[in-house]
């Protein structure tokens, strides 16, 4: 049997390496142990994907749909849904770095291929996953790449493939943008399809040899005929692409760090912990994956309990598994996925190529009334199979006292550590009352509405806005 | 501005999927109009003319009484150059003011900034609707986002909490309270919980403080202005109104989708200012509508497609109605990519509001200098 102590760290592994995961999977997980989750984690080949056939046979309409939210509710239902999560989560880390919106690509299946393609090679090696970002319609299109020709080039994607992508601000020249520009001049989309009268084509990516710039390129350092491949060969050696991938992850996975635009300003608030992921991704020939288990297995990563605040994703991805309400298809994924907009993450759209602001900035007036109210209307409802079934667990381990109430609360919704003030709220909370009692059927009815009150008011703190 | 005078008050009225320009001031005289729009051209003896040319849509009859009035000043061929015709690009462009790169800080939250630059009123700009629009959204400015006024307010979605709420409150407003040595992501989630409290608790009396003979319709729009109007009359200092209506993206059976809309949007908007008048505070507040960009002008047969040029509207009791800018040419030699030419920066519309009617520098608001125009 795992401990307490053991299964409050799978609860912390299980939230950043995929969305959460309730009380009896962290049990299971636990005694498996926490290395073996890991590479569970890091497996997920081992396990079958989405079912597709049964998710499309419910939603016929959804895969290629053309109008948000739909694609949006297609991707929430596989972070709930998934058997391998760090997948899912990984999918997202790269959607929020390789930030591209729906705004201007107008073509949500587009964007749910691209998705798709983080999938695939999210835990891949990193100069692979960067050329098929290159050859990634979307991405082609987002940023202009379809407008960069030999003799005319467009800068767009050869700017924010180094400043936003690799290397970061600072690590390159001016000339280095142009000439990484010129190497990929002729990447581009293959003319689309036209939608009548055979219906939707996916775009495909097209290499067109007589608008490429084969002429000699200088960059950083190299020259040669260089082209877009040799581009990316070059970037991903450079040490600013490590440090800088290293503190993407770091910040997406440890701890909050404060905006990207400051990191060449303002160092890494743990060095060291940058220094060990760079480690591993020069070690290991550039491999994600090699850096994913140097992070999970590190004490940095253990001891950065709620060091977060969560993403709107997180927090309705994560409370819609604690309610059990989620797991098949059913009518209600479009409305997850409007909440998460509201709550400031439209997925599949974000604000910008510099993407969404994290942390804190998670955080206004708005936003926080949402997930207040989203998350305390799905706990305080004991109707819920999830909620009900940390009822029956509180029922069963017999926490009837007042404190044990507000601590078998706690465990089974995280497990989740408060403040002292939070404490004293749920303490006096519970203590208003007395002893929950199970005896009849009317004294079992209040002691569940009972629960399901301390549930809400643990969603309402502000320590569940912690991953 | 002297002091004894209450502070002016906007709101803005998102007509959200593109509404439809020329079936909505239509150029009923116009032989191209009559060619370009075979299935969803209304036809003459429909409109209501407003001089020999221009006629606003059957469906628009309040709108027209106030314009009528003098109150509605109609801005023609708003837009701006190289309309991309795609909702969500357009739809960012107007909100940022930034149709050259993605933008992400919203004029209107600009605009409560400037208007309130130390966040005192929580309540300074409120948002009607289903979460922030782009245009509300800018850092370190608090905007209140309702969806409902009645039901507004912290956990308001816990099924059968009615009994314990206020209990409930007062912890929350506890758990929120300010903490020593907790950190400054703890400190900074304590005070955005307190004033949602507070804003919420404010917010609650409006309802209660309101009495109107005036009676709305039962639709989403009329919710919308009604609370508006009960929170503008509850006098909470609130001085940007943000909602919006929709969808007006036509390309589909137009005549019946549109000819709704426009009966609700008109009706409540008329109700709106009723309301206003009949409590004596019609004067403070003015009423921009706008839409992403206007429709192609030749009809897909059953509908219209995204098209450029557009019009827009401002309406209030101090506006000197009227035409402002002119109505893009129909000749299809003069359009562009089939779409009539903007020939009036949306950017000058705004400024106008923002100079004009709020008294604030708009060259930051809007990034730059626009031709402002006289309807305020």
């Amino acid at each position: 049997m795992a401990s307490k102590d053991e299964i409050a760290l799978m609860g912390h592994l299980m939230r950043r390496a995929g969305f959460g995961a309730t009380y009896d999977e962290l049990q299971r997980r636990a005694n498996e142990g926490y290395e073996a989750t890991v590479e569970d984690l890091l497996r997920p080949e081992a396990h079958p994907p989405v079912d597709e056939n049964v998710l499309y046979r419910f939603f016929p309409g959804m895969e290629g749909a053309l109008a948000p939210p739909t694609n949006q509710a297609d991707w929430v239902y596989r972070m709930i849904n998934t058997r391998r999560p760090l997948e899912e989560k990984v999918a997202l880390f790269w959607h929020q770095l390789f930030a591209t919106g729906n705004s201007k690509v107008d073509n949500p299946p587009e964007l749910t291929q691209q998705i798709a393609m983080f999938r695939e090679h999210g835990m891949g090696r990193f100069p692979d996953l960067l050329v098929e970002l290159a050859r990634n319609p979307a991405m082609i299109y987002w940023l202009d790449n379809n407008g960069n020709h030999r003799g005319a080039i467009n800068e767009n994607w050869g700017r924010e493939l180094l400043e936003l992508f690799s290397m970061g601000v600072g690590n390159y020249s001016e000339d280095d943008i142009k000439e990484a520009s010129r190497a990929f001049t002729g990447w581009t989309i293959a003319p689309k399809i036209p939608r009548n009268p055979l219906g939707r084509f996916y775009w495909n990516f097209e290499y067109r040899p007589e608008d490429h710039d084969d002429g000699e390129k200088s960059f950083l350092g190299h020259t040669g005929n260089l082209d877009g491949d040799d581009i990316i060969q070059i970037v991903v050696r450079q040490p600013a692409t490590a440090r800088f991938l290293a503190r993407h992850m770091y910040n997406f996975f440890v701890a909050d760090e404060p905006q990207v635009p400051s990191w060449n300003i303002t160092p890494p608030r743990d060095p060291e912990a940058i220094d060990a992921l760079v480690q591993a991704y020069e070690e290991s020939d550039f491999d994600i994956r090699a850096m994913l288990r140097t992070l999970l297995l590190s004490d940095f990563f253990k001891e950065a309990r709620f060091e977060r605040v969560k993403s709107p994703a997180e927090l309705v991805v994560g409370t819609a598994i604690l309610a059990g309400n989620y797991n098949q298809p059913r009518p209600g994924f479009p409305a997850l996925a409007f909440e998460c907009a509201y709550q400031g993450q439209e997925l599949l759209n974000p604000p910008s190529v510099e993407s969404w602001h994290t942390g804190s900035e998670w955080i206004d007036g708005g936003s926080l009334v949402r997930r207040v109210n989203f998350a305390a209307g799905l706990m305080g409802n004991t109707t819920l199979p999830g909620i009900r079934s940390i009822v029956d667990g509180i029922r069963e381990r017999e926490a009837n006292s007042p404190a044990e109430l507000v601590e078998g609360c706690l465990e089974l919704v995280g497990p989740l550590d408060v403040s002292q003030t939070t404490m004293n709220e749920l303490l006096a909370q519970a203590e208003e009352d007395g002893y929950l009692r199970w005896e009849t059927e009317e004294d079992a009815r209040e002691s569940e509405q009972r629960v399901g009150v301390m549930l809400a008011l643990i969603a309402a703190s502000r320590d569940y806005q912690f991953a | 501005m002297s002091t004894t005078k209450k502070d002016p008050v906007v709101v803005v009225f998102q007509l959200t999927g593109a509404n439809d320009y020329l079936n909505t001031i239509i150029p009923y005289t116009d032989p191209h109009y009559r060619d370009a729009r075979p299935r969803v051209g209304i036809s003459e003896d429909q409109v209501l003319p407003i001089d020999d040319q221009l006629a606003f849509n059957p469906n628009m009859g309040p709108v027209k009484d106030l314009y009528d009035q003098g109150k509605i000043a109609v801005i023609h061929g708003i837009g701006y150059e190289n309309s991309p015709r795609s909702h969500f690009r357009s739809m960012d462009i107007w909100h940022t003011c930034e149709p050259d790169k993605v933008g992400t800080e919203g004029w209107a939250g600009k605009v409560i900034r400037d208007l309130d630059p130390t966040g005192e009123n929580v309540l300074k700009g409120i948002n009607f609707g289903q979460g922030l629009p782009r245009a509300l959204a800018l850092r370190g400015v608090p905007v209140t986002s309702v969806s409902n006024l009645e039901s507004y307010g912290i956990m308001s979605d816990v099924p059968g909490l009615s009994a314990d709420r206020d209990k409930l409150l007062d912890r929350f407003a506890r758990m929120y309270a300010p903490a020593v040595g907790t950190g400054a992501t703890m400190d900074y989630l304590g005070q955005t919980g307190r004033d949602a409290l507070r804003g919420a608790d404010i917010l609650k009396v409006a309802p209660e403080k309101y009495s109107s003979t005036v009676e709305y319709a039962d639709t989403p729009i009329a919710r919308n202005l009604k609370s508006i109007a009960q929170v503008y009359l509850a006098d909470m200092g609130t001085q940007l109104f943000y909602t919006a209506h929709g969808s007006f993206d036509t390309h589909f059976n137009q005549p019946p989708m549109h000819q709704k809309l426009w009966i609700d949007c008109s009706r409540a908007i008329s109700d709106f200012f009723q309301d206003l008048d009949e409590h004596g505070a019609g004067d403070n507040l003015i009423m921009v509508l706008f839409t992403e960009f206007g429709r192609r002008v030749r009809d897909n047969g059953t509908g219209t497609d995204h098209g450029a040029g557009g019009v827009a509207f401002v309406i209030g009791n101090q506006v000197k109605g009227g035409m402002y800018s002119e109505y893009p040419s129909l000749k299809p030699e003069d359009l562009q990519q089939g779409d009539l030419a903007p020939n009036y920066d949306f950017r000058g519309f705004y400024a106008t509001v923002v100079d004009k009617w709020l008294g604030l520098d708009p060259a930051p608001i809007v990034g730059g200098n626009f031709e402002q125009l006289d309807f305020v």
